[in-house]
């Protein structure tokens, strides 16, 4: 075993915090390889295992949060061989003794992964009701939305990044108005050329959304039955549900109380290891080797790493190049977004088949691309000419 | 054929369709993928994917 990784006995169990999509998929991933070793994982919530990612396209079809639940917590509990403590916070980590307290109880731990999660940001709105402003991070949140858009017909939603573009597709599908509200003149600012946004503002506008762009909200008001959105260009809006999704901010609190080094989220290295032994972190709360990256694929490759580590085999995470599928049905988009630090530049191409955007660096070696329409069909071509983001 | 579903995001691949956008052509069997082929929605290990049976869409 290399310095730095665990050598005790396995006496006490590994704990996991956070049953998302990161927690648990390191659990699953760990049983594979060990279906002995003690597991307990920590949930503030009820436990059950849906898959996230749908949250953002299960209205239109009429997903009630019980169906998108494909799991209870008793089925988990058999499932991983584990014990789940739901509704159950951790309040402090004494990584000197390797106990955490939750709900006011000490657990010792052998190792601790923190699959914590992301919070959604909250954008700095005025008004009497700014905090009745929904977002939805989880499933709880989703069933408030379904709650809030019952009876409803007009729709505001702040921000127009991967998880507001999604909701407003899958709303207009079914009926309502929606108002999107951006700051940026086309929608998906930070992984799209200006060219392909537009194209997919274009498709949700004759989908029935209508387009803020350059905009701010300002103030939300309750009025009568509605809500009254005032925008930065003085428009007021006149709708029943607020819907803000303008971003996550990864959950770093606990980590930071307990001593663990952060920057805009719980630092790990290539091990997924923080600064402190034996604490690990993946995930939306986590920054591996600098990267915090809050999607799906780039989470399934940090479980399948950090299991063989947990299970005696240290294994760093290595990232391939992960393209990101928007769900948005009117105007099909996939993206591979290239590394912040390389420095290069689009090159778009528009047809009837649709935009195709191709990231260069001086060397003309390909960094990412941006593929809409029918040329989303060469997504796996072009993948394969990425370079690793973390090799 | 056969449809096998993704524990993990709900994806279904269906055998008689195969993924021809993956270079898996219709037809091709469950067993005949490879071990390290992955979910195309979600990444899931092709472990993570069970039969089902799926009813005719009504």
């Amino acid at each position: 075993m290399p310095p730095g990784f665990f050598t005790g006995d396995d006496m006490h169990p590994i704990v996991i915090i956070g049953t998302g999509l990161a927690g648990y998929t390191t659990a699953r991933e760990l049983r594979k390889l060990d279906k002995d070793a003690p597991l307990t994982l920590i949930s503030a919530d009820d436990g059950r295992f849906y898959y996230k990612p749908m949250l953002s396209n299960a209205y239109a079809q009429n997903k009630t949060p019980e169906q998108l639940a494909t799991q209870d917590v008793a089925q988990m509990q058999t499932q991983l061989n584990a014990t789940i403590l739901a509704h159950a916070r951790v309040t402090s980590i004494d990584a000197a003794r390797h106990t955490l307290i939750c709900e006011g109880k000490a657990l010792e731990y052998s190792r601790l992964v923190l699959a914590l999660g992301a919070d959604p940001m909250r954008a700095p709105l005025q008004g009497d009701a700014a905090d009745q402003v929904l977002a939805v991070n989880d499933l709880a949140d989703y069933a408030r939305l379904r709650q809030a858009l019952e009876g409803g017909k007009n729709v505001a939603i702040i921000g127009a990044g991967l998880i507001g573009c999604e909701f407003a597709n899958d709303l207009c599908g079914v009926g309502f108005t929606v108002h999107v509200i951006d700051p940026n003149p086309a929608p998906l600012n930070q992984l799209l050329p200006e060219a392909a946004g537009a194209q997919l503002r274009a498709a949700l506008m004759k989908a029935g959304a209508r387009w803020h762009a350059n905009s701010n909200a300002v103030s939300v008001n309750r009025a009568h039955d509605a809500y009254l959105v005032t925008l930065s260009d003085g428009t007021v809006l006149d709708v029943d549900v607020v819907l803000s999704a303008i971003g996550l901010k990864p959950r770093v609190t606990l980590a930071q109380q307990s001593g663990i080094k952060i920057n805009r989220g719980i630092v790990t290295d290539r091990y997924l290891r923080t600064s402190t032994p034996d604490v690990y972190a993946l995930g939306d709360c986590a920054e591996v080797e600098g990267l915090v990256l809050p999607f799906v694929t780039p989470i399934m490759h940090a479980a399948r790493a950090l299991a063989k580590t947990l299970a005696g085999t240290p294994t760093p995470v290595v990232y391939p190049a992960m393209p990101v599928v928007v769900k948005t049905p009117a105007y099909p988009i996939v993206v591979s977004p290239p590394p912040a630090d390389v420095p290069g530049a689009w090159q778009v191409s528009e047809s009837e088949e649709g935009v195709r955007a191709l990231f260069y660096d001086a060397q003309q070696h390909l960094h990412g691309f941006a593929l809409t329409g029918k040329a989303t069909s060469e997504k796996l071509a072009l993948t394969q000419q990425l370079p690793p983001l973390l090799a | 054929m056969k449809k096998w579903q993704c524990m993990v995001c709900g994806f279904i691949y269906d055998e008689a369709h195969g993924l021809p956008e993956e270079g898996i052509a219709p037809g091709t069997r469950w067993e005949d993928i490879p071990e390290n082929w992955a979910c195309p929605d979600c990444g899931a290990a092709k472990a993570d994917f069970e039969m089902v049976e799926i009813k005719a869409a009504v």
